[in-house]
């Protein structure tokens, strides 16, 4: 894979080779602006999945996100801290358009998935929450359902012919290490696994829809420690297939798994970079008293 | 410690007064099912759920079109009624906060309020005088008015029960509004949504008033459901206010019957509501 520029991909993507052409036709003040604030960053060089840009988002009139733009790179793991109430769930939401499903909600500015806005006008929501898919902070698999069913459920919900369930039930169970503990109990109600377990049935049912994007929402905040790290774990291995969006308040969590972190403060994004660098030289002093437990 | 043993005595003196007000109340129950049970019993017999009525003076005779009549009538009204309360509350779920949904949400519980058989000469004037004859269908649509608001309250109310992350679960999974609600939340809640609607089913079976004017009364099997058509209830009254003694019995086999069905349905729905918390 060849790496590129994170603005310019975000352009051509799918096609990263014309990522020159793309950074000069790009000239407009904004661009330039964003160019700027990423290049001195130790970032490196990414390729982004999804690209925010200038998104804002509100509840009624109230302004949650303010102006973000924020690259997802593509199969590595970026992790969202910062204090509750800063934004950050929203951010996420807004990722594939679920910030929208609240009443009063509503978001401005352009996320790129590849080079495609999901806000645009002729782009269909529910497609888009297809391809980007997305874990609660609460296990939430479906209490009418049996385990099987749960897997499959994502596909059914969609009216999707499934040619052979019981291969995709096994595939995706695989993928979140669940398999061997749930294979003998699949007719069994999803609700009466464990937490941890309910979880990564959770995660199971969002793969099995062959998603590009993943963003889990504070995924470990109802689980133990033990439970957490199986998802950590489960976290590390999907990310050499897609590309991971991670909120978290566990900022040792963020350290373990992610190889980028985005620190959002009242709406606003304060410092975005390589994790190591987020955690061992923050550039910016808000970041820094918040990893210190200064504030938040 | 005085205080405690205060509080021991207030404590069973609130007590026995809560036992005796729950008697107090279940003693009418328990005495007109006693009653109607004793009078009713004795009536009963195959041919009383399989005859037509007797004319006066002659033993025997059953209330089988009045029991058909019935069913039919309170069957279309559940076609009716229950689709479209469904439907409806479906709607103030999804779109609770809109003014339609405002207003639609006041008129069902005013509905609720009004008097059977304000409904019953409703539909008198809109069903009866416009085809210029009683029927099944203006009893059912008159029984399905009155089922209406129930069904659009329990349907509206046992939605919002479900949880928001179900609803959440599915849309992040890219299932579309239409399909989340009906395969998703519809679903969750339609055990309790069929609680709701049997205990509106139940509330109808027993009206007398809105059939008074709608399906009339019929002594013989209706031939169609163009014609006035017999029903429970408005059998036993029939019978009940008739100087005949034996019709007066068989008013009370009716009545117990009447009773019974009503009696299964609300039971039935106890039991489906049981079943569904053990299963959750």
């Amino acid at each position: 894979m060849s790496v590129v520029a994170p603005r310019a991909a975000a352009l051509t993507s799918p096609d990263p080779t014309g990522s020159e052409d793309a950074a000069e036709r790009r000239s407009s003040p904004s661009g330039s602006e964003r160019r700027s604030r990423w290049d001195d960053l130790s970032v490196g060089s990414i390729v982004p999945k999804m690209q925010a840009e200038g998104l804002r988002a509100y509840f009624g009139k109230m302004e949650v996100l303010k102006s973000i733009d924020l690259p997802i790179a593509d199969k590595q793991v970026t992790a969202v801290i910062g204090p509750s109430g800063c934004g950050k769930s929203t951010f996420v939401r807004c990722l594939n358009r679920m910030h929208e499903v609240v009443p009063g909600a509503r978001a401005l500015g352009r996320v790129l998935l590849d080079s495609q806005n999901v806000y645009d006008k002729g782009v269909d929501a529910v497609r888009v929450r297809r391809r980007v898919g997305m874990v609660f902070q609460k296990p939430n698999p479906f209490p009418t359902m049996s385990i099987r069913d749960n897997v499959l459920s994502g596909l059914r919900l969609n009216g999707v012919s499934i040619e052979d369930p019981n291969a995709v039930v096994e595939r995706s169970l695989r993928k979140v290490a669940l398999w061997d503990e749930v294979k003998d109990r699949l007719d069994r109600a999803g609700t009466s696994l464990s937490g941890g377990q309910q979880q990564r049935l959770c995660i199971a049912r969002s793969l099995s829809l062959e998603p590009e994007v993943l963003l889990m929402d504070e995924p470990c905040s109802a689980l133990d420690p033990i439970a957490t790290a199986r998802v950590e774990e489960l976290v590390h291995e999907l990310r050499k297939s897609y590309a991971i969006v991670i909120v978290t308040h566990n900022l040792q969590q963020a350290a373990r798994v992610a190889d980028f972190t985005a620190f959002f403060y009242l709406g606003g994004l304060v410092e975005y970079n390589r994790t190591d660098v987020i955690f061992t030289r923050p550039r910016e002093r808000r970041t820094e008293d918040y990893i210190t437990g200064r504030f938040g | 410690m005085r205080s405690y043993t205060r509080r021991k005595l207030l404590d069973s003196l609130v007590r026995v007064l809560c036992c005796g007000a729950v008697v107090l109340a279940l003693l009418p129950l328990v005495s007109v099912l006693g009653y109607v049970f004793v009078r009713g019993v004795s009536g009963l017999s195959i041919a009383f759920f399989t005859e037509l009525p007797k004319p006066v003076g002659e033993v025997g005779g059953g209330i089988a079109n009045a029991l058909l009549g019935s069913l039919e009538i309170l069957g279309l009204a559940c076609v009716l009624g229950i689709p479209l309360g469904v439907l409806a509350g479906v709607h103030l779920a999804e779109f609770g906060s809109s003014r339609f949904a405002t207003w639609v949400r006041l008129a069902a519980d005013v509905m609720a309020g009004i008097p059977s058989i304000t409904v019953g000469l409703f539909v008198y004037g809109l069903v009866v005088l416009t085809t210029r004859h009683f029927s099944a269908w203006a009893g059912a649509i008159a029984l399905a008015l009155l089922m209406l608001p129930g069904v659009v309250r329990s349907t509206e109310e046992l939605l919002k029960l479900v949880p928001e992350s179900l609803r959440e679960a599915a849309l992040g999974l890219g299932v579309s509004r239409f399909r989340t609600t009906l395969l998703v939340l519809l679903r969750t809640a339609a055990p309790g949504i069929a609680v709701g609607v049997m205990l509106s089913v139940a509330r109808a079976a027993g009206e007398t008033a809105p059939l008074l004017f709608t399906s009339f009364n019929n002594r013989f099997w209706a031939g169609s459901l163009e014609e006035p058509t017999a029903s429970l209830p408005i059998t036993i009254y029939t019978d009940a206010i008739s100087p005949y003694a034996e019709w007066h019995e068989r008013a009370w086999s009716g009545a117990l019957v009447l009773v019974s069905l009503i009696l299964v349905l609300n039971l039935a729905s106890r039991l489906l509501l049981r079943t569904r918390v053990k299963a959750s």
